[in-house]
């Protein structure tokens, strides 16, 4: 149980970065992007192939990540200069995609099992500084059973992502960034205060795709494998993150909003996994899950608001009952 | 500084919804002359406004900005040297952003956009004396978000934000028009005062005539794509409400007389 939570947590933390992604297409440009499930993909595979084709890890995961900026960026293109609705200019990349992600790797599915990938790499180093036997002594001595992985995963990738969250928190304040929030705010006007929001969007989008596919890259290193199906439901996945994140623990700032991004990543997770442990769910119904927890994380605020309006207006009736009684009495 | 040399545009051309917004407009403005624009509805200020902000091309004439002819120069690479508010107040201002971020935006507006902080500590601090000047209390309120603020709020604020880096064209259509009268009173006293204190190029469309009799230094008024009346100077501060609906009933009414003419 524990060692599954472990897993799920996890893993969120990885996706947590596709999430990063989609809320600054969705959230910060109100740009309803469906790239996302084509660029995952172009990011496994890129590093996927690159690997295989014996490219330092980190190079070929950063160069998976370049490839979903680029991709990124001509569903920017196709919506500014070419005048395609901002839904169908992501369909239309995210279908482009499957063929060209199919072409970069050459067939379904790269193996990169036997390679050394950005996690074989520093496990090596992990073991070797002797780090991983002292973090294991110590769960071993609360009582928990060994973990089946490591710690390194989790530490390297909550690190990873912390640092791609404290980046994206300055660049949105950055007078760039206040300029491509702008843009999805009210592009009338940071027009009017000349800024070329052409531009802006093509680069923006450009950014989350880059962030989507920097996740792939991470999750086909982690799995072993990269799939042209992979990415598919990415973006509902992405969404979902973003909705729970911010119904779980706001959006006030940006800097609250992005860390609730990651945190919602990793509730999601945990509760995917908490689900398919119940008996008669099985992983065909892990999109009917996803399908009800966005749900619930849309209405249920809206519920909770709702109901504490009741109950202040209730007490104030009650005040008011009261204060006339009392005046009653004193007359 | 802003001169409009037979300026022409017609919408919907060859369609039974053709409309000359704009035939053959010339238009001169001296440094710092605040021109004020009245006209009836559909009589092309807004497009007259557009058309030199850049979010209009013209089908034929020139725009020249301080003798740089400017007709292909588009919108956001004008907006470095043209200051803009809208009528409405929810236009100008970004509203889930705090309002010492739509400064920054605003203040870099006439400067290449960087990877700097947009607010510094120095940078509040003159963002705080602008906001000070308003008198609204805004100074106290740098991160507040600006969909918070009222109508009258942001319209000052948005007027604060195409003024301060003082733009060497102001233009202003109709931006006291959808407030209540208290507010607009309030929003014209602080126009008056900024364009005053930057010296400000302006060009401000009103539907009040009292307004722009009020303020500034020449009027203008527009008919059917076309000025049809300018007045600057003492004849201006002379001029009354009567007048200038018994100088539109004059020119209107020649013209419809030739119309018949041409017709007949
Ligand atoms: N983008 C457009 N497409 C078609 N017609 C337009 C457009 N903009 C303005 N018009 C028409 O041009 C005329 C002048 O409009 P406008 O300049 O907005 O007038 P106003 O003096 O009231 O500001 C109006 O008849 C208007 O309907
Ligand atoms: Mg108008």
């Amino acid at each position: 149980m524990l060692i599954s939570l472990f897993g799920a947590v996890e893993s969120g933390v990885i996706y947590a970065l596709m999430a990063l992604g989609v809320y600054l297409s969705f959230r910060i440009l109100h740009f309803p992007d469906l790239t996302v499930d084509g660029s995952f993909v172009t990011g496994a595979g890129v590093a996927g192939v690159a690997i295989v084709g014996g490219m330092s890890p980190i190079l070929a995961t950063l160069l998976g990540a370049f490839a979903g900026f680029i991709a990124g960026c001509i569903t920017g293109v196709l919506h500014t200069k070419g005048k395609i609705n901002a839904l169908l200019a992501g369909i239309l990349m995210m279908i482009a995609l499957y063929s060209i992600n199919l072409r970069l790797m050459g067939q379904p599915t790269v193996s990169m099992l036997n390679e050394s990938t950005l996690f074989t790499q520093i496990k090596s180093w992990w073991v070797a500084s002797g780090f991983d036997a002292f973090f294991n002594n110590i769960v071993l001595s609360l009582g928990v059973e060994r973990f089946s992985g490591t710690w390194l995963v989790f530490t390297v990738m909550v690190i990873l992502t912390l640092m791609v969250k404290v980046f994206l928190d300055y660049f949105l304040k950055t007078e760039v960034g206040l300029a491509l929030r702008a843009t999805g705010d009210n592009q009338k006007m940071i027009r009017s205060l000349s800024a070329n929001t052409d531009g802006l969007i093509i680069i923006g989008i450009g950014i989350s795709n880059g962030l989507v596919a920097l996740s792939g890259a991470l999750v086909g290193q982690y799995g072993g494998f990269a799939n042209v199906n992979m990415g598919i439901g990415m973006i509902v996945i992405g969404l979902a993150s973003v909705i729970i994140g911010e119904a779980l623990f706001g959006k006030r700032t940006i800097i609250i909003a992005t860390l609730a991004v990651i945190g919602g990543a990793i509730v999601y997770r945990i509760v995917v996994t908490m689900a398919l442990r119940v008996d008669f769910l099985d992983s065909g119904d892990m999109k009917l899950i996803t399908a009800v927890l966005v749900i619930a994380a849309l209405v249920a605020p809206r519920m909770i608001q709702a109901r504490k309006e009741k109950k202040r207006r209730l007490r104030k009736k009650a005040e008011l009952l009261q204060r006339k009684e009392g005046e009653v009495h004193s007359a | 500084m802003l001169k409009l040399n037979d300026v022409s545009i017609t919408f919907n051309e060859g369609t039974p919804d053709e409309k000359k917004a704009l035939q053959s407009v010339d238009l001169e403005l001296e440094k710092g002359e605040f021109v004020t624009v009245i006209g009836s509805n559909g009589a092309g200020k807004s497009t007259l406004m557009n058309v030199v902000s850049g979010s209009l091309i013209p089908d034929v004439g020139d725009v020249t900005i301080d003798d740089k002819h400017v007709v292909h120069l588009p919108e956001y690479k004008r907006a470095g040297f043209i200051g803009r508010v809208f009528q409405d107040p929810m236009a100008g201002t970004a509203p889930s952003m705090t309002i010492e971020e739509n400064l920054a935006m605003a203040y870099s507006r006439d400067k290449k956009r960087k990877l700097i902080p947009g607010v510094t500590k120095k940078r509040r601090e003159m963002y705080r004396e602008y906001l000070d000047s308003l008198n609204l209390g805004l100074e106290d309120r740098l991160n507040a978000k600006v969909g918070l603020l009222s109508g009258g709020e942001r319209q000052a604020l948005s007027l604060l934000m195409a003024t301060f880096t003082e733009p060497h064209i102001l233009l202003l259509d109709e931006h006291t028009a959808a407030l209540d009268p208290s507010r607009a009173e309030l929003i014209t006293e602080i126009t008056a005062d900024v364009v005053k204190k930057f010296e400000l190029t302006t060009l401000m469309v009103t539907h009040n005539m009292q307004q722009a009799l009020d303020l500034g230094d020449r009027l203008i008024m527009m008919d059917k794509g076309q000025i049809i009346f300018d007045v600057s100077g003492e004849e201006k501060q002379e001029l009354t409400i009567k007048n200038l609906l018994d100088e539109f009933h004059r020119i209107r009414g020649k013209q419809i007389e030739s119309d018949r003419a041409v017709l007949g």
